[in-house]
């Protein structure tokens, strides 16, 4: 197998930000069809170390060869000319262009400038194809799902012949279905002498997809995995230095008064559908289902973004309906969103601006800021989620993922709230972290706090949920006691499978 | 929310010292104080506009406001009105003008560009007709002039009454953006809607509030203006200056796309425009060049701009290298 050099080599790569030293004399190798895992705590260094080998980024220092011969990438095109393609962690693509123009964004195929129709969606339909993709080649690509989307991306790496293809948490936010199809297509790949790099926090995926595991820690290399090494425990002891066990188990105590009790609730995306469920204090209920079966919709409804149409809701037995965010909040109800760059955050802002943003309003004097307050609000947030940050000055966009979505639960616990609203609470979060959040979970449902959350980890559903609400289009299909849960249970109910449940 | 205004202060002096030293007259009190006055009245329009562009959005119908107020205030005057009246009237109408470019911007979801463009040819259509279109002279009303184009004496040279106006304006402002929670919201909703509306923020309400400024401060501009001028002509007074006022919002640092601007920086930048224009025609260059010379300034004080950001951060990134070895 070392027969030929590998087909890349990366070598003692340096890497610097205002304040952080993201990577540290770091080495890599891939070889020829194969797909190598790129794991590590958020903040570790992996979306820096593929932007670099994208383009995206120049290294401070460090080599690195293809084929043998050193390249350097100064743009995403001429990483594009080497062969590296990289889809981000949020994909990049124009909704309001059709597939085959996405395929072609800055590459169209013409004859003297203009752009040819027809060549550019035969082709199309051919990288389609090897994508597993059956859609018409004029589809908008908004009307795609994000699993759709996703291949999509994939398709067009392989109209710029791409030999190296980085996926950056591609799953985070996709269905179970769209994951197996997202694998179909990455082993079709592997197969076609494709490399891939594929980085998750998700280490089942990695174990399941891996020719070999590589492991960052702190901006270094924390060691490597044969495909017969490859196991959870093995890459989480690298990850974090030390053993943690496998899954976190919830030691559920007494639940107390109802804190939420919706009654007939009934959503603007599900008209038809009336809801009713509660939440206690000191409970954590979870709620599953697949993609698009109205759990996000449930949550921001509860929160006051899009007003319920029907039904009633009681917070401690008064009764509210939420017509604002601001309403919801002033009641004590506080949302994790899903989507942190779209709803959680304020990019340009700091990480100070940003913890403390919801909690402005409450330690105001007169309208006034009150910067110590602020300052405190801040310096405890980061300590209680253990945000890796330089200061508390450094703007959020520049955090980790992982950091930034701890930062958007840092916000919300400042505001002390009685119904907390998780939305995939640990999407793109490490293992180390993920059980630091349960733990947390764990701790505010102690003090009291009733917490909902919605999760497409089934294991987190199982590890963590007192009571499970399934969801399927728009409507409750089941509730479990923590004792009935099952995988199998929960999937039957998740699609609406009544006579096997 | 820290900017770097060093920049264009650089620039301001840079063409202030090149103008003293070629033209003999630039120094003169009667120069420095015309200087002075334009200055803060382009600034106290800028400053408007940079609340409105500090959301994200924009009001090209500032110029139209100006000549409205304007023109209804000599009116006013000719019919026999009250004057401190129709000032209160006036500026009462200029917020609801605001408030209704607010209203449609954030209830009906319609482009700011696309209400305040409607608005610009509406007000100023209004003006023209309700005026009849005739120039309208501004009849001495002692308490007002004075208040709205006198002079505070200090020693010999009198500083005018737009600075104070100004000088109002800018310390409510600054408090209002860096001091208070609602400044920070609106950067926060400036730079990210939903994001801003997720951590329980009324960003519709305060778009609003943003719009009702904006055209508050331009109703302000248009009754210094028309008592600096002493006539008004329906059809002119005021065209063109909501585009100096972007002009001096973009130049002291307020990003188009939002979140960013500082009070300071849009002053100076107004300072630099009325400068340019009075550079020009001290120092002799075609006054046809004026606008030519006044863009390419703009776009190199924002090129630069850019750049030095730019710069600043390589530094700090080269400082943290330095400092661990
Ligand atoms: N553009 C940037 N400017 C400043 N710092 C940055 C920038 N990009 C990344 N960093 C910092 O570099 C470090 C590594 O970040 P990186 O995004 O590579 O982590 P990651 O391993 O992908 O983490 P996650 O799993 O959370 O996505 C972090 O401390 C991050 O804050
Ligand atoms: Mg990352």
């Amino acid at each position: 197998m070392d027969a030929q050099p590998s087909l890349l080599k990366v070598t003692a790569i340096g890497k610097q930000f205002p304040g952080v030293q993201a990577l540290h004399n770091v080495d890599l190798t891939l070889n020829r069809g194969e797909v190598l895992s790129l794991v590590g705590e958020n903040g570790a260094g992996k979306s820096t170390m593929m932007k670099i080998l994208a383009g995206v980024h120049t290294p401070d220092a460090g080599t690195i060869e293809l084929d043998g011969k050193p390249i350097r990438a100064n743009s995403v095109r001429e990483a594009q000319a080497h062969g590296i393609a990289l889809i981000h962690q949020e994909l990049n693509l124009a909704g309001n262009l059709d597939i085959a123009a996405n395929i072609f964004l800055g590459n169209e195929p013409h004859k003297a400038g203009f752009i040819d129709r027809k060549d550019i969606h035969a082709q199309a339909s051919k990288h389609l194809k090897r994508v597993g993709l059956a859609f018409p080649t004029d589809t908008l690509v908004a009307d795609l799902t994000i699993g759709h989307q996703q291949l999509v991306e994939i398709a067009k790496a392989l109209s710029v012949d791409a030999r190296i293809i980085i996926m950056d948490e591609p799953t985070s936010s996709l269905a179970q279905k769209e994951t197996e199809n997202l694998f179909k297509v990455v082993n079709d790949l592997r197969s076609q002498g494709i490399s891939i790099i594929y980085i998750s926090h998700r280490l089942g995926e990695v174990i399941e997809l891996s020719d070999r595991v590589s492991v960052l820690r702190d901006g270094e290399n924390a060691g490597e995995l044969a495909r017969e090494e490859i196991s959870h425990d093995a890459m989480v002891k690298l990850m974090v230095g030390r053993d943690l066990s496998q899954f976190y188990q919830r030691n559920a105590t007494e639940p107390g008064e109802v804190v939420i009790e919706a009654n007939r609730l009934r959503t603007s995306a599900h008209p038809n559908r009336e809801l009713s469920f509660s939440v206690r204090q000191g409970e954590i209920v979870g709620i599953a289902g697949l993609v698009g079966a109205g759990r996000t919709e449930l949550l921001q409804t509860l929160f006051g973004i899009t007003p319920a149409v029907g039904g009633t809701l009681k917070l401690d037995g008064n009764k509210i309906l939420p017509r604002r965010p601001l309403e919801a909040i002033i009641a004590g109800i506080a949302l994790a969103p899903e989507d942190r760059k779209q709803h959680g955050l304020v990019s340009e802002m700091s990480v100070r601006e940003n913890s403390s943003l919801p909690r402005l309003r409450v330690d105001q004097k007169a309208g006034m800021i009150d910067f110590s307050a602020e300052t405190n609000v801040a310096n405890e947030a980061v300590e209680k989620m253990d945000i890796k940050t330089p200061h508390l000055e450094q703007v959020i966009q520049y955090l980790s993922g992982g950091n930034q979505q701890k930062v958007v639960l840092g916000k919300w616990l400042a505001m002390n709230p009685r119904l907390l609203l998780l939305d995939e609470p640990t999407r793109g979060i490490d293992v180390g972290s993920k059980q630091e959040i349960y733990k947390l979970m764990e701790e505010l449902a102690a003090s009291g706090v009733a917490i909902l959350f919605v999760s497409s980890e089934m294991e987190e559903v199982l590890g963590m949920a007192d009571r499970v609400l399934v969801m399927h289009e728009g409507a409750i299909t089941g509730e479990l006691d923590r004792n009935q849960l099952s995988e199998e249970t929960i999937m039957q109910l998740a699609t609406d499978n009544k006579a096997a449940a | 929310m820290k900017k770097n205004i060093l920049g264009i202060l650089g620039l301001f002096i840079f063409i202030f010292i090149f103008t003293a030293y070629y033209s003999e007259p630039f120094l003169s009190a009667y120069n420095m104080q015309n200087l002075i006055k334009w200055s803060s009245l382009y600034a106290i329009m800028g400053i408007g506009v940079a609340f409105v562009i500090i959301t994200g959005g924009i009001d090209l119908s500032i110029g139209s406001v100006i000549g409205l107020v304007a023109s209804l205030m000599a009116l006013a005057i000719k019919k026999g009105w009250d004057p401190n009246f129709a000032v209160v009237m006036l500026l009462g109408l200029s917020l609801g003008i605001g408030l209704i470019h607010g209203l449609l911007i954030t209830k009906v979801k319609l482009q700011p560009f696309v209400v305040t463009l409607c608005g610009l040819l509406v007000y100023r259509g209004i003006s023209r007709w309700m005026t009849d279109n005739q120039t309208m002279q501004y009849p001495g009303t002692d308490k007002l002039d004075s208040l709205f184009s006198g002079k505070v004496l200090m020693g010999s040279f009198g500083l005018p009454a737009p600075l104070f106006f100004l000088i109002v304006v800018a310390i409510l402002a600054a408090i209002f953006l860096n001091r208070t929670i609602w400044g920070r919201y609106l950067f926060a909703l400036g730079n990210n809607e939903d994001g801003a509306r997720y951590s329980g923020i009324e960003t519709d309400r305060l778009k609003i509030v943003a719009y009702v400024i904006c055209s508050f401060l331009a109703g302000l501009s248009g009754l210094l203006f028309a008592y600096e001028l002493d006539s008004v002509q329906p059809a002119q007074t005021g065209e063109f200056y909501e585009l100096y006022a972007i002009a001096a919002a973009v130049l002291g640092g307020c990003s188009l796309r939002g979140g960013q601007g500082t009070i300071l920086g849009v002053i100076i930048a107004a300072a630099v425009i009325r400068l340019l224009r009075n550079s020009i025609n001290l120092l002799g260059i075609s006054t046809h060049l004026e606008y030519a010379i006044i863009g390419m300034v703009i776009l190199c004080g924002v090129a630069a701009d850019e750049i030095i950001k730019r710069v600043m951060a390589r530094r700090r990134t080269a400082q943290v290298t330095t400092a661990r070895k």
